[in-house]
């Protein structure tokens, strides 16, 4: 059987038709076709969730989806996110918060922080150390995370 | 482009995206071994990008149409094989009818693995530490399997056999599970130990049962972490129908679970220390069944 497939779909709002091998997962096809290598690749098995993308608005693992999976679906990447504009306060508050160290976890991370706020607009401190438990982070101990997370909650409330 | 050849994770495989029921089993029945169902893939493509699995061919069954439903009747909640986790945390049906699961799925992993892992999916990889096969044996569900020619209903407690091991045919699919509604009265509990929230634990305990006045009755006490495959504690339950709730039946059944769970040792710990545990979960889900 063929080991190859045809896939279209969108990728930050692009159109893009490719033949691929099928063993592709998702997160190498957004960066090594795509060249779009803000989606982190760590453990590469679905424990550390800097490969986190979101398909068909919702996030999902890049490494526990076949590129060929996505098929007619919307993919978007930290890349399509911060340059709609549509995390700009998440980017800004983890900037000031120094919510960003190495950086290898952020995209994934504020991904992930932008899902929660669609979900529940004032979530408690809890809330947001539950919802950010599948994203590892090893440089900033979590707290200025939640804190920068918290503040855009805030100001999104108004 | 050089980068291209980096990319190899899994072993080469052929991909399928199934439309149709008779599809699925035409590729089951041409591949037998060499062919995987790929339904949500938490479990299967992690295992796919370590090689511990190397499939000829891949089964997508995804885009099957209605099995993702999930409906109650008054007596039965149903749920479709291919609902999302997310799909199950967030139903108002399952808060309802099934508590006890609605207490469970915010433990199942994380928001972007709920968002893809499947109900069936779990069931069918029956992973002795994942919750939902647990907590289905315990709540006495039933599962649907389907193959060529009809369809079959399987009692949670026979399908689960052994270490990833179910009843589940070479060319069957399991299409969908059927929990019993929770009854007046009936209590629940949920709880586990991991180190990190949403990670696999080293031991969960699900139970549901009632208090008559101070005493226990129709008692179910389920663990997951706790042996070769995911366990309803009947020694355990036994222990405590229509006893007091008192310190001394909670030491009964915590002296029982010597006869019902049988831990492996694994990065965690020792078998005793998973023992002690489920010991210590034990006490605290009664209390908090009982609260």
């Amino acid at each position: 059987m063929d080991q190859n497939v045809d896939i279209t779909m969108k990728v930050n709002g692009q159109q893009v038709s490719r033949r691929i091998p099928a063993r592709t997962n998702l997160v190498d096809f957004v960066r090594y076709d795509m060249e779009l290598t803000g989606s982190h690749v760590g453990c590469e098995h679905g424990v550390c969730g800097a490969c986190t993308i979101r398909v068909n608005g919702e996030i999902v693992r890049g490494c526990l989806m076949l590129a060929a999976q996505a098929e007619g679906s919307e993919v978007e990447t930290i890349e399509g996110l911060s340059d709609a504009g549509e995390i700009a306060d998440l980017q800004k508050a983890f900037h000031e918060r120094n919510a960003v160290q190495c950086g290898f976890c952020t995209p994934g991370m504020l991904l992930t922080a932008q899902e929660l706020l669609k979900k529940n607009d004032s979530p408690s401190r809890e809330e947001i150390r539950e919802f950010i438990s599948g994203n590892y982070c090893r440089c900033t101990g979590y707290q200025a995370i939640v804190d920068a997370i918290e503040r855009v909650a805030e100001e999104r409330r108004g | 482009m050089v980068l291209r050849e980096i990319r190899v994770k899994p072993a080469p495989f052929a991909y399928v995206r199934t439309e149709t029921l008779d599809q699925v089993f035409d590729l089951l029945d041409e591949h037998g071994d060499d062919a995987r169902i790929l339904a949500g893939g938490q479990s299967l493509m992690a295992t796919l990008n370590m090689r511990l699995s190397a499939p000829e061919v891949l089964v997508d069954i995804n885009h099957l149409d209605g099995l993702s439903d999930i409906s109650c009747d008054g007596e039965t909640l149903k749920i479709g094989a291919l609902a999302r986790h997310s799909q199950v945390l967030e139903s108002a049906d399952v808060q309802t009818y099934a508590p006890l699961i609605a207490k469970t799925m915010p433990h199942v992993a994380h928001q972007a693995i709920r968002n893809r892992g499947t109900f069936g999916g779990s069931v069918a990889f029956a992973d002795p530490a994942a919750e939902l096969p647990a907590v289905t044996r315990t709540l006495g569900a039933r599962f649907v399997l389907q193959g060529r020619n009809g369809q079959r209903t399987v009692a949670a407690d026979d399908f689960f056999q052994g270490l990833f091991e179910t009843d589940l045919k070479e060319n069957e699919l399991l299409v969908g599970a059927e929990i019993p509604v929770i009854k007046d009265g009936e209590r629940t509990a949920f709880m586990e130990l991991a180190r990190r929230h949403g990670d696999y634990a080293m031991v969960g305990i699900a139970v549901q049962g009632r208090l008559e006045g101070d005493s226990f009755a129709d008692m179910r006490v389920g663990f997951f972490g706790a042996g070769d495959q995911p366990i309803l504690a009947k020694s355990a339950s036994a222990a405590l129908n229509g006893q007091p709730n008192n310190e001394d039946t909670i030491k009964k059944a915590q002296e029982s679970l010597n006869a019902d769970l049988d831990p492996m040792p694994d990065l965690n710990g020792p078998a005793e220390m998973k023992m002690h545990l489920a010991r210590v979960l034990t006490k605290r889900a009664l209390a908090e069944l009982a609260s």
